[in-house]
Order: C-alpha cells, then structure tokens, then sequence
C-alpha cells in the first residue's frame, strides 16, 4: 500500500506553491492517503497482462498543418486577467525562478 | 554569499578533469507555434499571438504542428541521430507564471531522437560529441520583473507576462557527457555549438539568433579528480547566449568549482547564472528532482509514430553535412588551409557563399566579409551575419566596382552606409553622392583645371617624368571629391601631356 507522508504533502504544496499551516497538512495529509489507497485499489484490477494505457484511442499522428490561424485580440485575452499592465498579464511577485 | 576562490585555469586541470554537458534550446522557425495557429514570430507586441490553447484557457486542446515534428526529425537525422518509432508528449508540471497551463508539454523518457554524434574540431583534433536525446517541447511567455532594488527577481514586487512566445516549437538537443576533452574543454564546448548552430542553420528549421534567443545553451559542468574517472557534482548554468558566453562559462566554472574542492568542500547542485558582463556566474536555484515535475503522458495529445518511409522521405531531405561542404567549398573557392580556417571561425561561410551565388567572386566576397564588414561587426559587438549587411548587396557592390562606378574607397563608405542602416546600395551611393566621376568630360575638366594650376609640374610630365603625375593626380581626386578613378585620372594626364 502505498504512503504518503505529511513532509511529502508538505513538499507537494511548496511545489504547488500552496501556503499550508501545520494544522492545515496535519488535516490534509491523512485524507490524501485515503485517496491514494482508494486509486491502490483499482491498481490492484489490472492483470500482468495489461499494459499501462496513456491513451485509449488506437490514434498516432494527428497532426495539423503549418498554417496560421486568428489570434485573440489582446483585449480578448486579457479580458479574465485580473490585473492588466502595459497589455500584459500582471501577476504578483514571483518566489523562485524560471524554469 | 561567501568570496569565491577562482584557481587558474593551468591548476584546475593539474588536479582535476572536467566533465561537460550542454542542453541547446532552439526556437523553430515553423509558421505557427507548436500546438495551435498563433503566428510564431518573434517581436509582435505583446500578447497579440494568444489563443485559448496557449493561454491554457479550460477546455481547449492542442494539435501537434506537422512541420515542428519534420523539423525534429530532420534535425535527429543531421546529428546522425535515431528516430523514435513510437513516442509521447508529457506533462512537466511546475508552478510559475511563464507557462499559463501550469506544465510544459514536453517529452519526458520518450525523445523522438535518440543517440546522436556530432564531430567538432578543436585546433586540428577531432572530438565526437555524443548526443544522449532530442525532444519536442514549448518555449514559455516572456517575464518583465517590475520594481525591487535591481530590476532582477529577488525584490521585484510584481511581474508582467506576455505570452506571444509561449508554445512556439523548442526542440532541446541534450549530449552525453563530455568526457577527456581537458583543457580543451571551454574550446570544444564552444566548438559544439558552433556546429550545431552551423547544421540547424543548413537544415533551415530555425533563425538560431543566440541573441534573440531563438538558441540558448545550458551548460553543466562537474570536475572529478584527475584520472579518478568519476563524475563530480555538477553545475547548470543558464541561458548562455553567445558563443563566447559558452566558452567563458566553462572556463568560469572549472575555476569556481576547484576552489570549492580545493578547500575540501562540495559543490552544492544547483542552477547558475551567466553575467555576460563579468563573465562570471552566481547561484540560481536549488535543482529540482525531476520528480519534482510530476511528468505524465499528455493525455490531450496522441503519440507520435513516423512511419520509416517519413523518416528516410526527410533524410533525403538534408543538406550537404557541415564538414564535407567546408572541403567542397574552400577548394571551389581556392582558399588556403589558414584562409578557410578564419572564414570558418569569422562565421562567414554561408554568407561568402551566398555572395558568390549573387555573382561576386570568391576572392572579393573574401575580402568584403573578413576586412570591411568583420570589422563594423566587431565594433557593433554582433555577429557578421547581424551586421546588417546581406550577401546579395555585398555582390552588388562588388559588381559595381568591377564596372568602375565604384572604387575600392567608395565601396567602403557604401557599406558603412548599409551597415548603419542608411537604405539601400542605390539609395546611399545617390544620398552619399558615391558614385565615381567616371564621364571622361567632366574628369576631363579637372585634370584641364590641375595641369592650369601646376604648370612646372605639367612641363615635366612633358618632358617625360611621368612620376611626377602623382601631384597632379592627387589635385583631381581632390577636387573630385575621392570619386574619381585614379587609373583614368593617370590616363587623361598623360594623353593631354603627351
């Protein structure tokens, strides 16, 4: 059965940068093994037999032409953001670094 | 941040071997971007290349641009590379604002390209470069770090973000490690991505602008002690952006790195920081697991299965390999060993090539490229190719002064004209005023006017002194303005004296 700890609940949230209080991951981390061993369970149906399946559909290649389509206007595109500056996104201080 | 202990590079390799790996980012210069239509072009004001898909929007999917995945397989087939026959994309999952859907589409342990070589020279010895993998993946938006102290991450107190870049086609060309290349080692990483950037730029699939950052080099770097045949802690240092910047970050880092070991300490692994400007780098991040990235099969996307009549159909495709088209060309050109060895290095190559096919000869070509137009690149600090100059104008030019409208002379202040962006070869020779007084009347005047001017100097070139035609000459040509051909002006002079 696999487990999953409360400082790997932690790591998960500081990679999702999700604030998590102790409280929060002393609440969290137990449900999240519940969840775990309930996904275990399906894990548990699949015979030797049975190759891990990515994608259910028997498709390769589907593949588009080098064409350009329309953009959206940047209001467009804006328009859910919730905080626009110089027709860009404007998100708030980044922690850590570009990939 | 404790002072560094730089050992020269002399000592670094008396106690240790160096150990390199690059990753080479290229942007494809495809149409569109890697998984929608958005135009794919680089400097459109921002977020003006955006659609539901690359801005992640819910509910839209990608489709795999064909020509992205040609360009990855020729550039496979050019590295002496193989062809996946069956491969997907994958998740890599991250939390930064320069990807909107919050992952890259990427390929995780299923590269379309597999085991490559390429064979760089470095000072006459040949070392074979092993490329563990070639895979597809998406560049990320554009981050503008606003406020802070410094302008750079630490400190900014927001952060703007175009995604006009984000999703276009990358194709990341990752090599084996580089072992036994010494001190060699700054040259032949140089030298790698020098013939990298010369075989994409032959196969046509990208600008390779390391400026525009249409290709950006990581480099990883460990030392071992010397003959221990380990490998060391490695270093990753990012987005090194010129070729230079690539041998200077080597160099750079084996010093750090033996300073670091020689006072018993361990190289913390982590990401750093080119300074083009100080040609030093400084730390970035921890490095990430790559189970920190949580990769999955991309459930949105099929897989990618080139058919093997694909593959060969694309290797029929590719261009004359680097090597064998530098022997070809120098001996059609008639250049010696140390005359193609500078071109070669001068990145000047494609573009004598292409003055030659505008007409020039090899020889003129030559001499434009590496003397004029090497030097203007040189104090622009830019590439020759970026000079702002192109083949065709060159042969232009060229023809010009094989009809005698232009000379030698003339010819250069055409191309600081081009070069500072003045127009075209026939706007800046009108706007210049360029062109050589060639109309014998009006030479013809002059030379009337110098001889007026110089009688006793007239009487000895009668006399049979024709030396003494230089003071007279010298007259024409400045009341010509330098625009007149000197050999003509010789000419008039003796037939009137004669």
């Amino acid at each position: 059965m696999p487990e999953i700890t409360r400082d790997e609940v932690a790591h998960l949230a500081d990679l999702a940068r999700i604030d998590l209080s102790d409280a929060e991951l002393d609440h969290l981390a137990p449900q999240l093994q519940v969840i775990l061993e309930s996904v275990a369970s399906i894990q548990g149906l699949a015979g030797d037999d049975v190759p891990a399946t990515s994608h259910p559909l028997p498709l390769t290649n589907v593949f588009r032409e080098d064409i350009v389509t329309p953009s959206l206007t940047p209001e467009q595109a804006l328009s859910g953001a919730p905080s626009v500056e110089e027709q860009r996104f404007a998100v708030p201080r980044i922690l850590g670094d570009e990939q | 941040m404790t002072t560094e202990t730089l050992v020269p590079f002399d000592e670094v390799l008396e106690r240790y071997d160096p150990a390199m790996g690059l990753e080479v980012h290229v942007e494809l210069n495809t149409n569109t971007k890697m998984f929608c239509g958005c135009p794919a072009t680089f400097g459109g004001e921002p977020n003006t290349q955006v659609c539901p898909t690359c801005l992640g929007l819910p509910g839209s999917m990608p489709v795999v641009n064909a020509k992205a995945v040609e360009s990855a397989i020729r550039i496979g087939l050019a590295l002496n590379g193989s062809i996946a026959e069956w491969c997907r994309f994958a998740r890599k999952n991250y939390f930064y604002p320069d990807m909107p859907k919050n992952f890259q589409t990427s390929q995780y342990d299923e590269p379309i390209v597999y085991d490559g070589y390429l064979d760089v020279e470095v000072e006459g010895e040949t070392f074979r470069v092993e490329i563990e993998r070639a895979h597809m993946e998406e560049d990320t938006g554009k981050t503008t770090h606003i406020g802070g102290a410094t302008g750079r991450i630490h400190g900014a107190d927001y952060s703007l973000v175009d995604y006009n870049r984000a999703g276009i086609p990358l194709i990341e060309i990752v090599t084996r490690p580089i072992l036994g290349a010494g001190e060699k080692a700054p040259l032949v990483a140089k030298a790698y991505v020098a013939a990298l950037r010369e075989i994409l730029l032959g196969l046509g699939v990208s600008d390779v602008r390391m400026d525009q950052g249409s290709m950006r080099c990581d480099v990883n770097l460990s030392l071992s002690p010397k003959g221990s045949g380990e490998l060391g802690t490695r270093t990753e240092t990012k987005n090194v952006n010129s070729l230079r910047s690539v041998e200077r970050a080597v160099r750079f880092e084996m010093s750090r790195h033996a300073g670091i070991l020689d006072a018993g300490e361990a190289i913390f692994q982590e990401t750093r920081h080119f300074h083009e400007d100080t040609g030093t780098t400084s730390a970035g991040r921890p490095k990430s697991d790559a189970d920190d990235y949580r990769y999955f099969p991309e459930p949105d996307l099929v897989p990618v299965a080139p058919s093997r009549e694909w593959v060969e159909e694309l290797r029929g495709t590719l261009p004359e390999p680097p090597a064998e088209k530098r022997a070809r060309l120098q001996a059609e050109w008639g250049y010696s060993d140390l005359e193609m060895r500078d071109v070669w290095a001068a990145g000047a190559m494609v573009l004598i090539e292409e003055t030659v096919a505008a007409g020039a000869s090899a020889q003129a070509a030559r001499k434009w490229w590496m003397a004029e137009l090497s030097r203007a690149a040189n104090d622009r600090g830019v590439e020759l190719a970026e000079v702002g100059v192109t083949p065709v104008q060159v042969a232009e030019v060229q023809k010009l002064v094989d009809a005698k409208t232009l000379t030698d002379k003339l010819a250069r202040q055409v191309f600081e004209g081009l070069v500072a962006g003045e127009g075209t070869v026939a706007e800046i020779i009108d706007a210049r005023g360029l062109a050589v007084v060639s109309d014998d009347g009006a030479l013809g005047a002059a030379v009337d006017d110098a001889i007026a001017a110089q009688p006793a100097v007239a009487e000895k070139i009668r006399g049979g002194n024709q030396a003494a035609a230089g003071a007279l000459i010298g007259a024409v040509m400045k009341a010509t303005g330098g625009k007149a051909d000197a050999k003509r002006v010789r000419e008039l002079i003796l037939e009137k004296l004669a």
